[in-house]
């Protein structure tokens, strides 16, 4: 629940060149268990926005061009 | 706060294990029935195999096992209060069960011969097939959805269930956490397979979602059943597990046994004769941690590079593939390390422990109409084959409960009081952030409810979780998504409140560290040879009661019976000099 604003660590990384989620993608959205997911206004690419990861790993697996690589959160590495 | 009405036959809430073979088989005995399948993820990719799983712990396959020696051993190793008839019911279509799985695509392992390659980790008999392709699991049961034509409906979180004026089940109530819609369903029969309670304590790592259970099973269903009226049983026999200490998920023993790896102490020695997870090698583990022996550690360092390479091809693969990763950050290699091990904080799950929702052999729950299943149900040490089988046999009772009945009649005003209730948050100008609370009540779980369990400890927790209660009125929610991490607060504090009077009512220790009073120490089969039951009371607050053991199919002699107290490796005894 605690909303992620202006925090450069997520556990959920995107790479912003591959995603195309601006071209109306929304496979790793619809996967995450904790719908952490969501676009960002700014470029239509999508962002971790509630750091509620369980470092799962469907986005990851889901995203059809490999723009997903999920880290382990801070507090457990 | 649009209202979306939804009408169908039967409802199953939880698209994890238990809940698509509950549809599945509900579809194909009755395929005029509407079935819908609704979870608050995605059916896809929901549940604790959302990818997939690495072994079945419990296969009944002959040649390796019966269903007597089966429930037996879960009889034994449960301290003898189990329902045998509802293990008997999961051990008599286990089989069955894994040959339509393997039929449907999902992969088993087998020897050179085409035979299943069951190995032995349990302490008596061989039950455990590895699944070193298990990855694929959820996609191959969507598949069977689809084919079926069973109504999936995504992103719902379920708040209460729907009782009738005559008692019977009626549907349910949900949050859209997309859209902040209120959706009522209306439901002839409800299967409930909403999964363990995995936000109960707090992981030691003090992050919200590090948690071994996937978090989106909050404890959701314990709330809904027990505010239907439903009994639930056995919620003091808690689940802890031994996991990889800070990453808080399986090491996991059962896979790397059969390889030959094993748990040891810091002084590298075995304490423990078997891995299998039960409340009494639980209880040596916690006594080897905290008896200045700690830390323990899975071993595996002592095998040779290519049987740690097939560990590594199954562990990094499926269930939780992140476990290579968070190995590689700390520069841990199999090969010459070995794993650092914790116990988990506490939680509720009848796959792994014997705690849940009472239901019989049918899956039926005290509630006419309301079936439970997978986790969320008390058949003990059930794990994912075990869900699979109580999905299946709830979805086809369900069929035949539905048969000629209409939806039972609803007073509008229980559907008024849940929205307002589940809506509350949104409407208020400010209050406190949900995950606040979420984590201050989890870090009470742990103060006051971890075992050991201390009878003043649990009596203080009681107080601080009514001083909680009161502040979920004063939880602030900014949109859906926050809507449902509040509700899901209620529902954990619910299993808290359950959890500590079930406690406090057993007055005996059972199920080594699950249930091990410092106040009452030792197991008393004279008086409390009973499961404990908790239902809502006439005046709105827990009531426990005791309900007796039915008599068992398969006795257990006096020879066998303690088999699972003796499980610390003794000394060997010294040659006099």
């Amino acid at each position: 629940m605690t909303a992620i604003v202006n925090q450069s660590v997520v556990s959920v990384i995107v790479e912003h060149d591959k995603c195309i989620a601006d071209k109306g993608c929304r496979i790793c959205i619809d996967v995450c268990p904790t719908d952490i997911l969501a676009l960002d206004a700014s470029d239509g690419k999508v962002r971790m926005v509630y750091d509620e990861c369980w470092y799962c790993l469907p986005c990851q697996h889901d995203c059809p061009t490999g723009a997903i690589r999920v880290e382990i959160p801070y507090l457990l590495r | 706060m649009d209202t979306r009405n939804i009408e169908v036959d039967i409802l199953v809430i939880g698209g994890g294990t238990a809940g698509p073979l509950a549809a599945i088989k509900a579809r194909q005995k009755a395929p005029h029935l509407k079935v819908l399948l609704l979870d608050k993820a995605n059916v896809k990719r929901a549940g604790a195999i959302a990818e997939g799983m690495d072994s079945v712990n419990n296969a009944v396959i002959p040649g390796f096992a019966t269903p007597e020696q089966y429930v037996k051993e879960i009889t034994i190793a449960n301290d003898g209060i189990v329902n045998q008839a509802t293990i008997n019911a999961y051990a008599t279509r286990s089989y069955d069960m894994i040959k339509e799985l393997d039929g449907w695509g999902v992969k088993f392992e087998k020897d050179e011969t085409g035979d299943y390659a069951v190995k032995k980790v349990h302490h008596l008999g061989s039950y455990v097939l590895p699944m070193p392709e298990g990855y694929d699991v959820k996609k191959v049961i969507f598949r069977q959805l689809r084919k079926a034509g069973v109504e999936i409906s995504n992103r719902l979180v379920t708040t209460r269930l729907l009782v009738g004026a005559d008692g019977r089940i009626a549907g349910a109530m949900a949050l859209d956490s997309r859209s902040g819609e209120f959706v009522v369903i209306r439901a002839k029969a409800v299967v409930l397979c909403t999964g363990a309670a995995g936000r109960l304590g707090l992981p030691s790592s003090g992050y919200l979602f590090g948690t071994y259970e996937n978090p989106t099973n909050a404890g959701d269903g314990y709330s809904m059943a027990y505010h239907a009226g439903a009994e639930l049983s056995g919620l003091e026999c808690f689940q802890i597990n031994p996991l990889i200490k800070d990453y808080n998920g399986p090491a996991c023993a059962y896979v790397t046994g059969p390889f030959g790896g094993y748990t040891v102490n810091a002084k590298g020695e075995r304490f423990i004769k078997s891995d299998y997870w039960s409340g009494q090698m639980i209880l040596e583990f916690w006594r080897e941690l905290e008896g200045g022996n700690g830390p323990v550690f899975l071993k595996l360092d002592h095998l040779a590079d290519e049987t740690v390479t097939k560990i590594e091809n199954v562990l990094h693969v499926t269930e939780r593939p992140t476990r290579g990763l968070f190995h590689e950050g700390r520069g841990v290699d199999y090969r010459k390390d070995m794993v650092e091990m914790h116990i988990s904080e506490i939680g509720l799950c009848g796959g792994h422990s014997a705690s849940g929702v009472w239901v019989d052999e049918n899956a039926r729950t005290t509630v006419p109409g309301l079936y439970a299943a997978g986790d969320l149900c008390n058949v003990a040490h059930n794990y994912m084959l075990g869900a699979f089988v109580f999905g299946k046999i709830a979805g086809e009772d369900a069929v035949d409960y539905v048969a000629g009945k209409e939806h039972a009649a609803v007073d509008a005003a229980q559907i008024e009081a849940e929205r307002a209730r589940i809506f509350a948050p949104l409407l208020r100008a400010e209050g406190i952030p949900p995950t606040q609370v979420e984590y201050k009540l989890r870090r009470m779980v742990n103060d006051y409810l971890q075992p050991p369990k201390v009878t003043r400890k649990m009596e203080i927790g009681l107080r601080r979780f009514a001083e909680i209660r009161e502040d979920l009125a004063r939880i602030k929610a900014s949109n859906p998504h926050e809507l449902m991490r509040a509700a899901e607060v209620a529902a954990i504090l619910d299993c808290a409140e359950l959890a500590a009077s079930a406690s406090l009512f057993r007055k005996e220790s059972r199920w080594g560290l699950y249930h091990y009073r410092t106040d009452h120490e030792a197991r008393n089969d004279a008086e409390w040879f009973v499961f404990v039951e908790v239902r809502k009371g006439a005046d709105g607050r827990p009531e426990c009661f005791t309900r007796p053991v039915p008599p068992y199919i398969y006795p257990i002699g006096e020879a066998e019976r303690d088999a699972y107290d003796s499980l610390r490796v003794e000394a060997p005894a010294t040659l006099a000099a």
